[in-house]
């Protein structure tokens, strides 16, 4: 298996061409298909389901920027039609004729796209005069994203790199703990985001010691390790924090900085450029993981010694040490995710905090096919997802739906990712696999 | 500890372990009962550490730790004590309630260690059942939610005469486990979906239904404030085996018997021997003739169909009353269970009445001197973690004997 062919967001053009003409027919149409009944439903149920006449009404400023957005007003029933039929036509063109595999995961992209604005303008044709503040939506979306980012960006490093990473969870829970004890130990949230970047890495460094050391089975390890954390942090907030919350467990939380110019830049700016450090900080680190796995030289190690560590092994890279080194990066990471679940948001630490969102993270990075940019979008698409519910609950739409479906949607999602049926999804080969010299 | 830990254990491994041993050496990594015993030693170690640091005298004593060193041991020793002590009220016998020449005085604590082991027991052979097989089931969880689901709502909803109503109620519970686990092993035999990533969302998928059914009429129960389900007809209940002042019930024997099925399909069925030939190697498996897909499907049914089971019991057994927790964290310590048991039935039944004892005394524990509970968390996965990395307990304990891990090497994402 050539290296280019895991990469294919930046295959060379000749390359990307074979790799897409060996996508079969019987993928290419089963893609295809699926693309146009998205597009039906869109269409069809959404289209038909809201109310005729009936406008979509969507808020997109919050009074700061330059300029301010006027509401948008769409009819919601015509655009639903619209945006059905273009799916549809991409689903046809792939069916018949089919894009190359960069191009499905862009169709795949604006089909998403489609689908969730026809699915916004059919919610709130329900009672007449309903808007959405849709910057709000966005804003809280993006909110819900943040640990669910960084999360994946952690089980991508470590996947990455040879070492599943199912303790994601743990870690995070680990982390978010750390950084409201330390922070409010210290009353310095930047001392206790480095508490939660040790405790995440100490985490991490656990994992990798009986995975790598141990060759302790990684998904048996990862489920110990996160009951491990659930019991610790549970363990400790009872034993120590709870009894004492005013000096062990209410740190301050971060606030929002605005970053000048930018922030006022309409609906971006109020969007991505008024939040906190730690979201700076994600956006960094996105960047960072990105560049690093596919430019750099500790990138290409890492992808090395996750593919073939025979190989890597035989040209000088130590793949233990590489391994080690990412896993313990990752733990960190998520550690970071855990302490925007406390210092990040609410300040202190309650039992079980992450509530499951080291595992959503862990769908994400499957759903997106283990690619920091396919990882970041798919925890976008979940945090969206999340942020679906709260709406759903505040808004009137035609039919009623319960928000726990909508709570499905990711672990759905990833379930008919890995069954193959848009296009199949595939582990870097040494994916869990120990390596042992000799 | 490092050479121990690289030396490939070649010289001195067990001569040729049989199929399914092999299996689990791959999953558990090669280790004894001395390193089991030593596993639970050590992690009952740690657990009396952090019972001390949760202890306040022991923490006061800690202050002054240079001027009277003596205090922080005497205390922390007093502390350890007490809280085991008061696990072992818990869990085996309590004199204070004995005094009392009440039968439940006697057998109380017993009772509890039983009724917590029972949906242990049935999750771990799950968990072990699948192992045997090859695959991971971390769905205990869904499966748990699923089979609680369909033999409530049987106990609820219809109305069936004695004795019928708790068989059907049983059966239906059995089936809605094994659908939710053959879910998972329908989409790794036709898509190669991984089975680890299937369970795991399923859980998840499991527990959103379960809200939604909390929340809807006709299941849940009036006045529709909380999310709880309608409460199962008496009939439907499984009896209670001491008398009606202690929980334990016949849920037990539904433990035992799937042991003891469990132990007759893996060594003298030859379905048995088709999945453990498939776990072993699905290759050679394949080459023999075996339907290695097939084969993951009916082991999930199967394993799905226990942890099902491990749902009855926690609804017919005990609640009586479907919540949102009615898992109780049971599909994950289950796995816990099924490792400390090596994936055979006869030591999977001994794992879970030891992590019974561990749940019922960690009450007691908490009752009595204020220990959270979530020691006992700690504490398993502590034993869990220890018997996965036997060259860790073995570096430990400075004891010889093979170091490393398993020699077989676990399979990733694509295995």
């Amino acid at each position: 298996m050539s290296v280019a062919v895991q990469d294919p967001s930046r295959p060379e053009p000749f390359v990307a061409d074979v790799v897409s003409r060996r996508m079969s027919p019987r993928r290419r149409i089963g893609a295809g298909i699926a693309l146009v009944v998205v597009g039906l439903l869109c269409a069809l149920l959404l289209g038909l389901g809201s109310r005729a006449g009936y406008d979509a009404r969507f808020d997109l400023a919050n009074g700061g920027e330059y300029f301010t957005v006027p509401q948008i007003v769409v009819p919601a029933r015509v655009s639903a039609f619209i945006l059905g039929a273009v799916v549809v036509v991409l689903g046809c063109y792939q069916a018949l004729r089919g894009f190359g595999r960069v191009g499905l995961r862009w169709a795949i992209g604006i089909a998403i796209l489609a689908f969730l604005l026809t699915f916004l303008c059919w919610s709130t044709t329900g009672a007449p005069d309903q808007h959405i503040d849709m910057l709000g939506v966005l804003e809280q979306s993006l909110f819900l994203s943040i640990p669910l980012i960084l999360g994946a960006l952690a089980g991508l490093m470590c996947e990455r790199s040879g070492v599943i990473n199912v303790a994601i969870e743990g870690q995070m829970l680990a982390g978010a703990w750390a950084g409201a004890l330390v922070g409010s130990v210290v009353s310095n949230l930047y001392i206790g985001v480095l508490g939660a970047l040790v405790v995440g890495g100490l985490m991490g460094w656990l994992l990798a010691v009986f995975a790598i050391r141990y060759l302790v089975n990684q998904v048996v390890l990862g489920v110990v390790l996160n009951v491990l954390a659930l019991g610790l942090t549970g363990f400790l907030y009872d034993a120590l924090m709870q009894p004492d919350t005013a000096t062990l467990n209410s740190p301050a939380v971060f606030q929002d900085v605005a970053v000048p110019v930018l922030s006022q830049i309409p609906v971006v700016g109020p969007l991505l450029f008024d939040q906190t450090v730690i979201v700076y900080l994600t956006y960094a680190l996105i960047i960072a993981v990105d560049v690093a796995l596919f430019r750099t030289r500790w990138g290409l190690r890492a992808r090395a010694v996750g593919e073939h560590p025979r190989a890597a092994d035989t040209v000088g890279i130590n793949v233990l040490r590489v391994r080690y080194r990412n896993v313990i990066l990752g733990g960190a990471v998520a550690g970071l995710a855990g302490a925007n679940l406390t210092i990040g948001a609410i300040g202190g630490f309650s039992k079980n905090i992450s509530s499951g969102m080291g595992f959503i993270a862990l769908a994400a990075v499957i759903f997106g096919r283990w690619s920091p940019r396919g990882a970041v979008a798919a925890a976008l698409l979940f945090g969206f997802a999340s942020e679906m519910q709260n709406l759903l609950s505040s808004i009137t739409t035609p039919v009623a739906i319960p928000s726990y479906f909508m709570a499905m949607l990711p672990y759905v999602a990833t379930i008919f990712a890995v069954a193959g049926l848009v296009g199949r999804v595939r582990a870097p080969a040494a994916d869990g696999e120990p390596y042992v010299k000799g | 500890m490092t050479d121990t830990a690289s030396t490939p254990a070649r010289t001195d491994s067990p001569p040729e372990p049989g199929l399914g041993e092999r299996t689990i050496r791959e999953i558990l990594g090669s280790s004894n009962a001395a390193v089991t015993v030593l596993a639970f030693v050590a992690a009952m170690v740690v657990g009396g550490i952090l019972i001390a640091i949760a202890d306040p005298d022991t923490r006061t004593a800690s202050s002054y730790f240079f001027s009277y060193p003596w205090d922080t041991f005497t205390d922390g020793f007093k502390a350890i004590g007490n809280g085991y002590w008061a696990m072992f009220q818990g869990a085996i016998f309590n004199p204070h309630t004995a005094a009392q020449g009440t039968l439940s005085g006697y057998l109380g604590p017993i009772s509890e260690t039983l009724t917590n082991a029972t949906p242990l027991i049935l999750g771990g052979l799950s968990v072990g059942l699948a192992f045997r097989a090859g695959l991971f089931n971390i769905g205990g969880q869904g499966q748990i939610i699923a089979g609680a689901v369909f033999a409530g709502y049987v106990g609820f909803a219809w109305h069936l005469p004695f004795i019928i109503h708790v068989i059907v109620a049983v059966i239906a519970g059995t089936i809605g486990g094994a659908i939710w686990g053959g879910l998972a092993g329908l989409l790794k035999a036709k898509t190669g979906a991984h089975e680890v990533i299937t369970t795991i969302m399923l859980n998840y998928v499991a527990l959103n239904a379960l809200g939604y059914l909390l929340s809807v009429r006709g299941f849940q129960a009036p006045p529709y404030g909380q999310a709880i389900s309608n409460s199962v007809d008496p009939n439907a209940m499984l009896w209670k085996l001491f008398g009606s002042s202690m929980r334990v019930n016949a849920g037990l024997f539904l433990a035992l018997g799937a042991a003891v099925f469990m132990w007759w399909l893996l060594t003298r069925s030859t379905l048995g021997f088709k999945l453990r030939a498939v776990g072993a190697n699905q290759f050679a498996a394949r080459t023999a003739g075996i339907k290695v897909e097939r084969g993951y499907i009916v082991v999930m049914l199967l394993a799905g169909g226990l942890a099902g089971l491990a749902g009855v019991t926690q609804i017919l057994g005990t609640n009586g009353q479907i919540t949102g927790d009615i898992d109780a964290g049971i599909g994950f310590d289950a796995i816990t269970v099924a490792l400390l048991g090596r994936a055979k039935a006869g030591p999977t039944v001994l794992a879970g009445l030891l992590f019974g004892a561990l749940r019922a005394g960690g009450i007691q524990m908490q009752s009595n001197t204020g220990t959270p509970v979530d020691l006992v968390e700690v504490v398993q996965a502590l034993i869990v973690l220890f018997i996965a990395a036997p060259g860790l307990v073995r570096a430990i304990f400075r004891l010889r004997g093979s170091g490393g891990g398993g020699e077989a090497l676990a399979k990733g994402w694509n295995g």
